[in-house]
């Protein structure tokens, strides 16, 4: 379980997100959802403890946050960052090997790490690029080899940072079933995500930032609402429900 | 057996190889696979073996493997295979040092110890305050450590070239050959004094390779893998200063081997910190003793400065591998 209570964070006299308040229950799937700018990746590295909060704490499986030492939190959470870049020629099995340092202790992985490494590069189909240089791969293979690291550092917390991007619909399906299936085994994903349609299919809960306050926060019925997202992301939005049950989002040309 | 594995094995067997032939050649001429026997049996040669060469061939090893790996490190902290061991002020300051000494106090004073003590002092102080320049409440960002040391390095550089500006012919010359770089001072003293001071920086850094293997991916990256990457760049840093400090004072400015030799085994076997540093730590070794043999061979009777030398070899072999393996540098 995570609990933010009055997270805040700001740079000088700048409030990049503001009063956070939630509680995040194992085992679901979180999307926080926002226009650019309104704090999705701030909130994500607060909850990481990569930044401090300015206000409030942060409290993961009961302890602040803060009084965890790096080894031990990378071995409870995992974060997926957005941008990357790496200017040293390591092939992709030795970047999913990296998930591997929290368990390692500076010695040399294992017949076992190795297993873990090839199966999590399998489960985001990227086991034909293991020997390709990182640097060489396209947008999207990368994010499929990062997310396979991801998977290799075993943590109890993801925190995903728009994991969709770059990749194609099947791969972006792909990603986010996987995320259910991490769900499905009582770990807790949070992941910052643009497409509404697609949080609004996975997520369990949602939490719509803007200007670093929490709109709203909730079902994905009670937070994709037409108010709730015209007021937000300040242009009109159609709101139908999809065949399959959950709310179907679309901005429109010609508000009646 | 592993690929990267190997090449250690063989740079690690060539070592010794290249030492003894370097301990051979020479006005007086050795054959390597007499060494042995020259030093048991104490034959003609014991003199020249153990006073003159040894001394100048284990302190070339050791000031090459410590410029190779401090390259290495520093390459692996600010993320860029261009980095330099100069770059967090240490060389420029050692050298600052060094011309300070030479012309205000003169070369000989304190006997062998003013100018290397004055070397090392000043270059390990310059780091300091490219360190206390980039730190702001407890942390150091890497970008601000890369900034400060440009600016003390320009400062120092302004110093170097104030002195040379004042110093008079004899001090010049000192000047010129101490800043290229050489061995021609080696001696048992200045071996057991580097040594220390190599072990304890070769052993300080060598441990730093898997938290910089996690660092190539970037400093959060870094930190959410379990690095604490504050005391990562702290003792980087200061490996770097006491290694490239002890190096520049016993044996002066010699470039290019910390830039080159990490590289080198980047091309051979990959990017993997844990066999790049003390595959380096060798290579550097190798290189430099191949490089001071050349140096004062080429020549002789005169002696060539060796970094003259390691740029010499450095660049265009440097090159020649750039145009080999030009679609897998990354640069």
């Amino acid at each position: 379980m995570i609990e933010l209570e009055g997270i805040g964070y700001r740079i000088g006299q700048n409030w990049l997100v503001r009063d956070i308040n939630v509680t995040i229950e194992k085992g679901t799937l979180w999307g926080i959802v926002g226009p650019n700018g309104a704090g999705k990746s701030t909130l994500l590295r607060l909850i990481s403890g990569e930044l401090p909060p300015a206000t409030g704490e942060i409290r993961l499986f009961g302890k602040p946050i803060h009084n965890y030492e790096p080894k031990e939190l990378a071995r409870l959470r995992a974060y997926l960052q957005q941008k990357r870049d790496l200017n040293f020629p390591f092939i992709s099995l030795e970047i999913v090997l990296f998930g591997r340092h929290p368990y390692l202790n500076g010695t040399k992985e294992t017949t076992a790490d190795l297993l873990i490494a090839k199966e999590a590069l399998r489960q985001v189909e990227a086991d034909m690029f293991a020997d390709r240089l990182y640097p060489t791969l396209s947008g999207g293979e990368a994010s499929r080899v990062d997310i396979a690291r991801i998977l290799t550092q075993a943590p109890d917390l993801f925190l995903l940072d728009e994991p969709t991007n770059h990749l194609d619909p099947r791969h972006q399906v792909q990603i986010l079933n996987l995320c259910k299936t991490i769900c499905d085994d009582s770990k807790t994903v949070i992941t910052a995500i643009h497409d509404l349609n697609l949080a609004s299919m996975y997520a369990d809960r949602l939490l719509l930032l803007k200007d670093g306050i929490s709109v709203a926060c909730g079902s994905p019925e009670t937070v994709l609402t037409l108010d709730q997202l015209s007021e937000t992301y300040g242009i009109p939005f159609e709101v139908l429900p999809h065949p399959d049950g959950y709310p179907w989002v679309m901005p429109c040309l010609n508000p009646s | 057996m592993q690929k990267r594995t190997k090449i250690l094995f063989i740079l690690i067997g060539l070592l010794p190889i290249s030492m003894c032939i370097a301990a051979g050649i020479g006005a007086y001429q050795i054959l390597p696979w007499r060494i042995p026997r020259i030093l048991f049996f104490r034959e003609e040669g014991f003199a020249v073996l153990v006073h003159v060469r040894f001394p100048r061939v284990i302190l070339s090893a050791v000031v090459g493997a410590m410029l190779a790996i401090s390259g290495a490190t520093l390459q692996g902290i600010f993320r860029n295979p261009l980095a330099d061991p100069g770059l967090i002020g240490v060389t420029a300051g050692a050298g600052l040092g060094a011309t300070l000494w030479i012309v205000l106090i003169g070369g000989g004073a304190l006997g062998v110890w003013g100018l290397p003590v004055a070397a090392f002092g000043c270059g390990v102080l310059v780091t300091v305050g490219v360190w206390k320049i980039a730190e702001e409440q407890g942390r150091v960002r890497t970008l601000t450590l890369l900034l400060a040391g440009i600016a003390l390095n320009s400062f120092a550089g302004a110093g170097i070239g104030l002195m040379t500006f004042l110093a008079d012919d004899e001090q010049l010359r000192s000047l010129t050959f101490w800043l290229l770089g050489g061995f021609g001072s080696a001696t048992w003293h200045v071996v057991f004094v580097t040594l220390p001071i190599a072990a304890i920086g070769l052993f300080v850094l060598s441990r730093q390779a898997a938290s910089l293997n996690a660092m190539s991916l970037g400093e959060s990256e870094a930190y959410h893998l379990g690095v604490s990457t504050e005391t990562l760049k702290r003792w980087s840093v200061f490996g770097v200063a006491l290694t490239v400090g002890a190096a520049v004072s016993a044996a002066g400015g010699i470039g290019f081997v910390g830039l080159v030799v990490p590289h080198l085994l980047r091309l051979l076997g990959g990017a993997d910190h844990r066999y790049v540093l003390p595959g380096s730590a060798v290579g550097g070794a190798i290189l430099l003793v191949s490089a001071d043999l050349f140096s004062r061979t080429v020549v002789a009777p005169a002696e060539l400065p060796v970094g003259i030398v390691t740029a010499l070899i450095g660049g265009p072999f440097f090159l020649w591998l750039l145009f080999r393996f030009k679609r897998e540098v990354f640069l």
